[in-house]
């Protein structure tokens, strides 16, 4: 075995290799062949609409993964998470509305509908480019990470933590929000950006292309789950971990607090973007909404549901909790916030460390607990 | 497209018939009794479908010049005219009684009565009110002829200038006088006067700052034939325009007083749940929401078994009642919840931002998803002049109310012993327990305390703001920028930080729109944070690090 | 090994979602998707009209039902959440399989949900005055066009009140947008100046109007007869009519005509400062017609509140709804294009007592009433078209779209054309 190898193998314990490529098989693979080739009537068999709605909850899982590298590993709470996938997400679809060519509504194919509309004569310079994908791709994390960048270092140089940087990442994003709902910014206002033709030359309407974009965000869940774990695994991820629990000390001993945490918090937005970018095609609408403090909120809620510092269980949190919200909101719709509620109560309450964690407690029961990463950063601790 | 430009017309005709009639019948003999069947008659006539005959019916009425022509035209203004559907007679439905119109009988309660009502439109409105103020300008009453003075200068018409002066010659009130005068002014000014009559109405009209008069100026100092008087009546506009804009500065700082206002209630009950408890509180602006729905409450059972007359008192009852019921919630709150997650702040923020989702949810079960009406009581409404500057009184109000409550709680922080003891915790929970200090007694009703002073927050937000089940979620932001741009933990702080928030918001609106002001604002105070992570008011010592 | 059971965990959880796809049991019904947001910040306006829709399909079913069978509502919350709106459809036509859907309020949920609907080949029925500027053969149009409402109010306004100067007042988005950029075209057709017309955008639940309020106060004292014409959303409204009442802007001197403000907005507010104030609708609670009284008796019993009011939204999908079940009938089946093609000239009473009719561009014709606001809520109508104003997809005042047609019959078939596309119909 080779360093690399060895590296690579160190990433995970045990069997985690074993179960990690299975269930990155069961959905990049099986799944694609239960939609393609079990009867349509047949149990096993997965719509393509549910396809896709995986592929969404995948992008939220991709996005509360990213969140789980800088909340679970350095202690920051980024409430503003939703900004960065929001950015990503327009980055893309503003690749995709340049896409829809001269099938827009007035038929203009150098300006999409609503430049028209408000009688914009050409595009601004920052849509230039964005007919290439490969422009539109570098732009999905390049804006994302170049905004949490000078961010974090504008509040991490200052050494604000806590609480009070979750606050004013939730300015952040509620300031971005109010901009993107500005007709004259040129991002379509409310309405945001829709109505898209084709991706890469792909229809989007077409099954395979929604096949193809749940695939791809499998691939690249399975491949930023990788990246985490090889950070947290690395030096770096030591002293995340270590700052997380005792700023003061590392600070003390010399490393460079400030420059660990700007590398995870630029990374965690990169990651956020990609998920945005994969998320738009897949619901085919990118709006400010997307922006909204409480979305933020929620990504956060979803990172603490599956149990934080775990990097799985954010995925696990992410899809219990969207898919109870689909749920819900179908079978219970007056009554679904009760439950969405009392959940968010009930997992900070009884389940610290989230599904994970009751995960382990149960097995616990049965054999003695293995030594698991303190997710209860005792910088938190003092009161007030 | 159908277009009746025709209306117009004969609306102006009419208008000014009548006007002339009414004014000579008045002069002549005020008040003079006609002939029953004739005002019978025409009371009847004002039943009609089309608005052009409902007008000529009016300015019959108004002709016939009868002591009871006001009663009769004002209940039509304010929409309580009513005819009944079985017998054909017209009523005037007000105070839930039924008074036939003509003859001024009791008829009977007016519930359950099959009544079809008879519609005034803007036009018959301003109509009625031109008469009206004909009528008035004679009354016995002082304070109605300045009434009708002021009428008659918000609407003048040249064919009111004759009545005028001879109101003018037989008034010996000061006050009314002043009015009269304006008002003969403006009527000059717009037409009924001579030149030199139009040259000392500018004069008189100059030390204005009403809109409406100024727009006289204006046009005057565009269309007025005499040369003299255009010139007069442009200085005079230029005038005002220099004193408005002295003005403007006044007004946006009150504007921006008030705006803080507001900010600042919300955000004193998160000072102490936030800033005081360190608990990150999200479902504080559903506290508010309670507030609001508590002041709701109150205001039906005040409809529904008091008097109307005490019925502008239901807001005095609303402050209390709202603090008990989202204390009560908050106290609950705590000890059911946040005070197993203390040291845990983040956590403490999911929590409670399920308990805002439960909370709204619940709201939204109970009252419904749409806005609820909260009524501004009578002392509550219009506005007042002060050096020019118009300020309404709920503005006003809602200022003196913040600067109240924040006074309040500041002397109660620091003088109750209660007080002390929650002052004593925040500061070393340790060394507080140890000196026999129940610390979760005090944690419980600190939490309270925020709670409660968040729901008396919501009974004044119940007056400017819609009441519906999503009320607080627009505060919450806002709030939490203000205690952390005034410093966590001071109420001083939140107070700084509400109001400087306020007026900034309030100067840059005119600049930059409201949307951009507002994220300019926001980037403001995360550059800011950068500079002073502690906020405007920092609390300085060990025990505030981390 | 801790890592292993949580992976297998969130597997089971995986296919627990994937359950959900099991087709629905075929039954005896027909489903009609009900698609308004229950909670979050539309919930204030959508749910009356949740409720409304119930109504409709339970008195439907109290007659008999649908070619014998009886109709089952689906409803879903999207939660005023525009992507859900598309995930929502994607479950009420994917999964549900309903016949048709009625929902949606905001223009961006509708364009959320436009793509979903014409990928599936659902059908959207949509009941709120909008922007126009679409046509989209899956989506059937009940509320009004710009041209059923904004252009006959501000005629009312120039004609009947002689308004010289305009205030634009709206929220920033796209129906406040568009309908200001038609009427600033509109108004400067007529001759109005540039200078007296003032612009003012608002962004979404503004609560402080004291500056824009007294701005207006300014705009309206240049020694013309002034109006404010509004297009604020929902929310803002009380604010902004508390704010007017307290400065003492009365209607009188200076009238807003509102176009998203109808009862149910009033009935949170104490609408006696208000009264004059005016509004353009296609109905109003007040219109005395023998329908309209019928209706709203059927409404205070289903709802079991006799204080519940009835709005414009509420006659859209009333209408809407009568018309599907109409072509329904005619067409034998629920089957979308049958239907579809049974929809175009569909004729059904409206509840101010006339007949509207389904035009082949999706848009229904209607009439439009002016109404002042009076003391108890409720509006008075002092003026109304003569006869039904036929609802344009595509304004005349906007150059890009005057050129544009949407007919889906036969020669033209489309949504958006300069010239017939001769395509089959149905296609």
């Amino acid at each position: 075995m080779g360093p690399i190898t060895r590296r690579l193998a160190s990433l995970e314990k045990g069997r985690g290799w074993t179960v990690f490529l299975i269930l990155t098989a069961a959905f990049a693979v099986g799944v694609p062949l239960l939609n393609a080739f079990a009867p349509a009537d047949s149990a096993l068999h997965v719509p393509t609409w549910v396809v896709q709605l995986m592929g969404k909850y995948l992008c939220y899982a991709l996005l509360a993964l990213a969140l789980d590298l800088v909340w679970g590993f350095a202690g920051v709470l980024s409430l503003g998470h939703g900004a960065f996938f929001a950015l990503g997400g327009y980055a893309m679809g503003m690749y995709l509305m340049r896409g829809i060519g001269d099938r827009s509504v007035y038929g203009n194919a150098d300006l999409p509908d609503f430049m028209v509309f408000l009688n914009w004569k050409e595009l601004p310079w920052y849509w230039w480019g964005f007919d290439q994908f490969w422009f539109a791709a570098l732009m999905v994390v390049l804006v994302p990470g170049a905004l949490a960048f000078v961010f974090g270092w504008l509040a991490f140089r200052s050494r604000i933590t806590g609480v009070y940087l979750s606050i004013i990442t939730q300015a952040m994003t509620y300031a971005l929000m109010l901009a993107f709902f500005r007709n004259e910014m040129g991002f379509g206002g409310n309405n945001g950006l829709t109505d898209f033709k084709e991706i890469l030359g792909f229809d989007m309407t077409a099954d395979a292309t929604k096949v193809g974009l749940y695939v791809a965000t499998v691939l690249f869940l399975a491949a930023s789950y990788l990246l985490c774990r090889f950070i947290v695994t690395s030096r770096l991820g030591r002293v995340l971990l270590a700052l997380r629990d005792a700023e003061s000390r590392v600070r003390f001993l010399g490393h460079s607090v400030t420059g660990a945490k700007l590398f995870a918090f630029t990374v965690s937005a990169m990651i956020a973007g990609i998920a945005g970018a994969l998320y738009v095609p897949q619901v085919g609408i990118i709006n400010p909404s997307e922006f909204s403090p409480a979305n933020s909120i929620e990504v956060a809620i979803w990172t603490a549901v599956g149990g934080r510092g775990t990097l799985f269980g954010p995925i696990l949190g992410a899809l219990t909790v969207n898919g109870a919200k689909s749920f819900f909101t179908g079978v219970a719709p007056e009554i679904w916030l009760f439950f969405l509620g009392a959940l968010f109560v009930v997992v900070t309450l009884f389940l610290p460390k989230g599904l994970l964690g009751l995960a382990a407690t149960v097995k616990g029961l049965r054999r003695p607990t293995l030594p698991t990463p303190d997710t209860q950063p005792s910088g938190e601790k003092t009161h007030a | 497209m159908p277009r009746r430009p025709s209306f117009k017309l004969l609306l102006a005709l009419a208008l000014t018939a009548m006007i002339g009639a009414v004014l000579l019948v008045s002069a002549a003999a005020p008040a003079r009794a006609a002939d029953a069947a004739a005002f019978e008659a025409a009371v009847t006539a004002l039943d009609q479908k089309s608005f052009g005959d409902k007008a000529k019916a009016v300015d019959a009425l108004a002709a016939l010049g009868d002591a009871r022509t006001p009663q009769v035209l004002r209940a039509l203004s304010a929409g309580q005219l009513v005819r009944h559907k079985e017998t054909g007679r017209i009523l005037i439905a007000a105070g839930g009684t039924l008074t036939d119109a003509a003859t001024g009988e009791a008829v009977g309660p007016a519930d359950g009565a099959p009544l079809a009502k008879i519609v005034a439109n803007n036009q018959i409105r301003t109509q009625i009110e031109a008469a009206l103020g004909a009528f008035l300008l004679f009354s016995e009453n002082p304070a109605e002829r300045i009434t009708a003075a002021r009428q008659v200068l918000g609407n003048p018409t040249p064919e009111a200038a004759p009545a005028l002066v001879r109101a003018l010659d037989a008034e010996t009130d000061a006050g009314a006088r002043e009015a009269l005068t304006r008002a003969l002014a403006a009527v000059q000014l717009l037409g009924g006067g001579t030149a030199a009559e139009r040259l000392a109405a500018v004069e008189t009209l100059s030390d204005t700052n009403d809109p409406a008069l100024k727009a006289l100026l204006t046009t005057a100092a565009a269309n007025d034939p005499d040369a003299a008087v255009r010139e007069a009546a442009g200085d005079a506009v230029k005038a005002i325009d220099t004193r408005m804009a002295v003005l403007e500065v006044g007004q946006n700082l009150i504007f921006g007083l008030s705006a803080g206002s507001i900010l600042l209630l919300a955000a004193i009950g998160l000072a102490i749940t936030f800033g005081v408890m360190g608990v990150i509180n999200m479902a504080h602006g559903e506290m508010l929401m309670l507030g609001a729905y508590t002041t709701f409450v109150v205001q039906e059972v005040f409809r529904a078994t008091l008097p109307p007359s005490v019925f502008g008192l239901y807001l005095v009852v609303a402050i209390p009642a709202a603090f008990v019921v989202t204390g009560a919630v908050g106290v609950a709150m705590e000890r059911g919840i946040i005070r197993f997650l203390y040291g845990r702040p983040l956590e403490t923020l999911l929590a409670t931002w399920g308990i805002s989702l439960i909370l709204q949810q619940a709201v939204r079960s109970l009252f419904g998803a749409t806005n609820r009406e909260v009524a501004n009581p009578e002392w509550m409404s219009g506005s007042l002049e002060l050096l020019g500057l118009s300020l309404t009184a709920n503005r006003i109000v809602i200022i003196l109310f913040a600067f109240a409550v924040l006074g309040g709680l500041a002397a109660f922080l620091r003088w109750s012993s209660m007080g002390l003891n929650m002052r004593a915790v925040t500061q070393n929970r340790r060394m507080a327990s140890a000196m026999g200090i129940p610390t979760g007694r005090v944690d419980a009703l600190t939490f309270g305390l925020g709670s409660g002073i968040a729901g008396v927050a919501g009974v004044a937000i119940s007056q400017v703001a819609n009441v519906s089940p999503n009320l607080g979620q627009g505060y919450i932001v806002d709030s939490f920028m203000v205690v952390v741009f005034g410093g966590v933990g001071s109420l001083w702080g939140a107070l700084a930080g509400a109001f400087s928030l306020g007026v900034v918001n309030k100067f840059l609106e005119p600049m930059a729109g409201a949307m951009l002001g507002k994220i300019l604002v926001l980037v403001f105070i995360i550059l800011f944070i950068q500079k002073r992570p502690r906020g405007l008011f920092a609390l300085r010592g060990r025990a505030f690090e981390n | 090994m801790k890592r292993i059971r949580s992976l297998i965990a969130g597997a089971l959880c995986l296919s627990g979602v994937a359950g959900l796809a099991i087709p629905a049991q075929a039954a005896e019904t027909i489903k009609v998707g009900i698609l308004h947001s229950l909670s979050g910040t539309m919930a204030i306006s959508e749910t009356t009209l949740k409720d409304a829709m119930l109504m409709l399909i339970d008195d439907l079913n109290a007659q008999g039902g649908l070619l014998g069978m009886k109709v089952e509502p689906v409803v879903v919350d999207p939660a005023s959440d525009w992507p859900l709106f598309a995930e929502k459809t994607r479950e009420l036509l994917e999964k549900e399989k309903v016949a048709a859907i009625f929902g949606c309020w905001t223009s961006v949920s509708r364009k959320s949900v436009l793509p979903v609907v014409e990928e599936l080949n659902g059908l959207l029925f949509y009941p709120v005055q909008y922007e126009g500027e679409e046509s989209s053969r899956n989506i059937f149009y009940t509320g009004a066009a710009p041209n059923q409402q904004a252009i006959p109010a501000v005629d009312y306004l120039m004609n009947e009140l002689g308004v010289q100067r305009f205030v634009l007042a709206g929220t920033d988005y796209v129906y406040p947008r568009t309908t200001n950029k038609i009427l600033e075209q509109y108004l400067k057709d007529k001759g109005v100046a540039a200078d007296d017309i003032m612009i003012n955008y608002t962004p979404f639940g503004h609560s402080d109007w004291q500056t824009i309020v007294s701005d207006v106060k300014k705009f309206g004292s240049a020694g013309k007869k002034t109006a404010v014409v509004s297009t604020i959303n929902g929310d803002a409204n009380v604010p902004f009519y508390k704010e007017l009442a307290n400065q003492g802007i009365k209607a009188q001197d200076i009238p807003v005509v509102a176009f998203s403000v109808g009862e149910e907005e009033l009935a949170g507010i104490d609408t006696k400062p208000l009264v004059g104030h005016l509004a353009a609708w296609n109905y109003f609670m007040s219109e005395d017609a023998a329908v309209n009284d019928a209706f709203i008796k059927k409404w205070h019993a289903f709802i079991k509140n006799d204080k519940r009011v009835t709005n414009d939204p509420m006659e859209a999908h009333y209408i809407g709804f009568n018309m599907w079940v109409q072509a329904v009938k005619q067409a034998g089946t629920a089957d979308v294009d049958a239907v579809r093609q049974a929809m175009y000239g569909q004729k059904v009473p409206n509840l101010t007592g006339g007949i509207s009719e389904m035009l082949p561009n999706h848009h229904i014709t209607k009439p439009v009433l002016i109404g002042e606001i009076q003391p108890d809520g409720q509006f008075a109508t002092v003026w109304r078209t003569d006869g039904l104003v036929a609802g344009d997809a595509w304004s005349d005042f906007i150059p890009e779209s005057a050129k544009l047609t949407a007919d889906w019959t036969y020669p033209w078939v489309c949504g958006n054309c300069e010239k017939p596309t001769y395509a089959q119909a149905g296609m």
